[in-house]
């Protein structure tokens, strides 16, 4: 694999830094352990001796997974204190990352037990509910690794939502189709990426107070054409048609999985499918070479022909058309209205999502489909009425983001000409 | 311009101007890429584009146009009426309406009626003076501080706790409150300048996060008991003491101490910058990091102290806010101050003094488009539009010499601001 490698965990900080008794491991292992701790002796008592029933519906009947609420809390808590035990002591190295997922795993279940005591907890309600809500994250942060994998950092996801939520909106209303809709949502991306595109190539600003500002442009010009056009004549401009949910037959009857991925919106497919086919595309092809090269040496690329600008242009631009599409989902499929500012900082869990995932596809998704199951658990708690407030839940994926790049959960690193633009001398 | 070389930094006093004369210097410098005709002609062509939007989401207007080629004065008419009363109103709302002075010297209007206008300004730059400071001094520094609005949000939530769960004297409890304030953006800025320093995580990053954050801690905070309003079952806080409030003008002028304290802070910051050892520490490591370290300043304590000043500005803008104006918590209370600010400063050219008078013309810019909305009913969002197509074009000096044709100006260092990835 002559992978350029933005992916990779080792990097010239950690070559600098003497092995120290508290490495990463072991402060990894650390964290587990105390999460456990709290877990098996703060939820443990706090949860009532009642059972816990996961059902494996959208709702209270049919099958379920049950276990009494306080002994599950403990179970999982003790489960991750193991875990984290097992971690610090340093001997299973090679698999430090699928203890440290199974810990964080074991909390959250514990957590869950503690919530759902004496109560129900639809499972297929909840993970189509993740998917759902991951749905715009994982565009969003896939337009972000098109754009940075070649040297571009994309802060104006926020505005591509934005402007892809409002095109489909009002297209999609006009048009009275659906597609139409979806590709007003591209065009819009588009909008803001080629503004991005001209402003921070051609003109060499600096990429991320483009983004910022764009982001509140793209604020701006939605809002006021919502509050002139949208606001007064909402039956005419923003009643857009609501994007069906296909079936697949067959697939569509696997129990858990069949519901949620193959009973969905044509979006969430799309998603996926882009997911793999960037990620391959990044790997194995001329075009993904030729951008992780552009991405972290320029120079180098521009001197064996490759065409620095013109490479990232097109990828900024293939980019806004993602996160557009992504936006379609605010009004296409989440609310069936464009209202002012509704994206509400979605595409800055976006950019935590490309940034936690290390700016790779299938990072994205894992962090995407994480952030968005966070969200519906925080909806979840806060409709079951539990003492936890959904503030806290919902600021999971930036504090989550934080912790990673201030590199206590292994080291981020960015492409290395993310952000510089390129002035051929 | 000609064959000359080259001249010296401060080009306006080089011995070939008094040679050319005062007027045709100026004439030629009036055409060329320097900040003022930039900035003059990126406000222009930010109206421009303003005015379009106005008209294409006028449908009455645009119902015109259909027949533009029979008969295009009706179009062009209706148009104009509709920019001009949109601008006249936007100029009225944030400096004098001709109408009020008259009615004011005539004695049938109020001197206050005719002051409000400027005293709206003022009002709505008090906050964007603070959060544009602490986005120009980290800048100077080297740090692209996008978390203003966080840390303005917690400016505002520790200045409002203060605010009403204290029972302070008259002035102190102010000074008090304050403080909180600057306590509460100083803590938001710390951590994105202390993980900067320790780990390497870029500010940008960080900062983003803890913008959110904060909105949804002040979202948690306002629904608790203590703090919530005990009459009122939505999302507000209870009202500050009125011993805590920034003395303000007579009623219905709501321009208050703030501004002053603002003027204050602005000649501080310029005096930090450019007279205070830290100013020289933070410019250096600004400019040049690996040559400030060899020169035997701490980058990182300079970093950690830099975000940590910044922040606490930014606080004390968001304490502004809640004790000069909006009195009490709510989820909106620091609005958009914070990225707000960060346009601000950027079109201040991350100078104290700039970033003082770019507050004010986007305080103006937000007073006037408010008497837009009212009068005429077009959207104040035009607001955040044009102050955001300022910033673009002030932000592509390149772009703006191209529309124009500007010949390149001597002394201008119009280059696209800080360049560097994360």
């Amino acid at each position: 694999m002559t992978q350029v490698s933005t992916a990779t965990v080792e990097n010239l900080t950690g070559l600098a830094a003497p092995d120290r008794f508290w490495n990463r491991d072991r402060r990894l292992g650390a964290g587990v352990t105390v999460i456990g701790l709290v877990a098996a002796l703060i939820f443990g008592p706090l949860a009532e001796s009642k059972t816990a029933r996961f059902t494996l519906s959208t709702d209270a009947s049919g099958a379920a997974l049950s276990i009494n609420g306080q002994f599950g809390t403990i179970l999982f808590g003790l489960i991750a204190v193991a875990l984290g035990v097992v971690m610090l002591t340093g001997k299973a190295k090679r698999w430090q990352t699928l203890l440290l997922c199974l810990g964080i795993a074991a909390f959250v279940l514990s957590f869950l037990c503690w919530q759902v005591a004496g109560k129900f907890m639809p499972l297929i309600d909840t993970l189509s509910g993740s998917v759902e809500y991951a749905l715009p994250l994982v565009l969003g942060a896939l337009a972000g690794v098109l754009g940075e994998r070649s040297g571009v950092v994309n802060v104006a996801i926020e505005g591509q939502f934005l402007m892809g939520a409002f095109g489909a909106a009002l297209v999609g209303t006009l048009a009275t189709s659906v597609w139409a809709g979806l590709i007003s949502a591209m065009i819009g991306g588009l909008i803001i990426a080629a503004m991005l595109a001209v402003l921070a190539i051609k003109f060499l600003v600096d990429q991320v107070v483009v983004g910022t500002v764009l982001n509140l442009f793209a604020l701006g010009v939605t809002g006021f054409l919502y509050e002139r056009l949208m606001q007064p004549n909402a039956l005419k401009y923003n009643q857009p048609p609501q994007m069906p949910r296909w079936e697949i037959p067959g697939l569509a009857d696997i129990p858990v999985i069949g519901p949620v991925l193959f009973h969905t919106n044509v979006l969430v497919w799309i998603a996926l499918i882009l997911v793999f086919v960037i990620h391959f595309a990044l790997k194995g092809t001329r075009w993904g070479l030729r951008t992780r090269a552009v991405g972290e040496h320029p120079t180098a690329a521009d001197t064996v022909g490759v065409r620095v600008r013109g490479l990232r242009y097109v990828n900024v631009m293939v980019g806004g058309l993602i996160a557009g599409a992504g936006g379609a989902y605010f009004t296409l499929v989440s609310t069936g209205a464009f209202n002012k500012n509704m994206t509400a900082g979605a595409g800055f869990i976006a950019l935590a999502a490309l940034i936690f995932g290390r700016w790779t596809p299938f990072g994205a998704l894992g962090a995407a489909l994480f952030f968005g199951f966070a969200q519906k658990l925080a909806y979840f708690l806060s409709v079951a009425g539990s003492p936890v407030p959904n503030q806290f839940l919902n600021m999971l994926p930036y504090i989550a983001t934080i912790v990673a790049v201030a590199g206590l959960v292994g080291r981020v690193r960015a492409p290395a000409a993310d952000g510089i633009p390129y002035v051929k001398s | 311009m000609t064959t000359d070389v080259e001249a010296p930094p401060p080009a306006k006093e080089s011995p070939k101007e008094k040679e050319e004369g005062f007027l045709t210097l100026f004439l030629k410098n009036l055409w060329s890429a320097n900040t003022v005709t930039v900035t003059v002609l990126s406000i222009f062509l930010a109206l421009v584009v303003g005015a379009v939007l106005i008209v294409v989401s006028d449908s009455e207007v645009l119902g015109k146009f259909a027949y533009f080629t029979s008969r295009p004065s009706d179009a062009l008419e209706a148009s104009w009426t509709l920019i001009s009363g949109a601008y006249a109103d936007l100029f009225k709302g944030a400096l004098f309406d001709p109408a009020s002075f008259q009615a004011w010297f005539n004695g049938s209007g109020t001197w206050q009626a005719a002051f409000n206008p400027i005293s709206e300004t003022l009002t709505y730059a008090t906050p964007l003076v603070f959060t544009g400071l602490a986005v120009a001094l980290a800048f100077r520094g080297g740090l692209f501080n996008i978390g203003g609005q966080g840390q303005a949000i917690m400016g505002c939530v520790l200045a409002g706790v203060a605010g009403f769960a204290f029972h302070l004297p008259v002035g102190l409890h102010l000074l008090v409150a304050l403080l909180f304030g600057v306590l509460g953006g100083a803590l938001w800025g710390f951590v994105p300048g202390f993980l900067k320093a320790r780990t390497g995580a870029h500010e940008v990053i960080t900062s983003i996060m803890l913008n959110y954050t904060a909105l949804l801690f002040l979202g948690w905070l306002i629904l608790q008991k203590g703090v919530q309003d005990p009459e009122r079952s939505d999302a507000i806080s209870k009202t500050i003491a009125t011993s805590a409030e920034l003395p303000a003008l007579p009623a219905p002028l709501r321009v208050h101490l703030g501004i002053v304290v603002a003027v204050l802070v602005t000649a501080g910051v310029a005096w930090i910058i450019n007279r205070s050892s830290f100013g020289f520490e933070l410019r250096a490591v600004g400019v040049n990091p690996p040559a400030a370290k060899t020169a035997g300043m701490s980058v990182a304590k300079t970093y950690t102290l830099l975000m940590v000043v910044a922040g606490g500005l930014a606080g004390l803008g968001g304490a502004t806010q809640v004790l000069g104006t909006a009195d009490k918590l709510t989820a909106q209370v620091a609005g958009n101050i914070g990225f707000d600010g960060l346009l601000v400063a950027l079109l201040g050219r991350n100078k104290p003094w700039g970033t003082l008078f770019a507050a004010i013309l986007y305080g103006g810019l937000r007073a006037g488009g408010n008497l837009m909305q009212v009068d005429i009913g077009i959207s104040l969002e035009l607001v955040t539009v044009l102050q955001a197509l300022i910033v673009i074009f002030i932000a592509a000096p390149a772009m703006v010499k191209a529309i124009f044709q500007l010949r390149a100006a001597r002394s201008a260092r119009l280059g696209a601001s800080m360049s560097k990835g994360w």
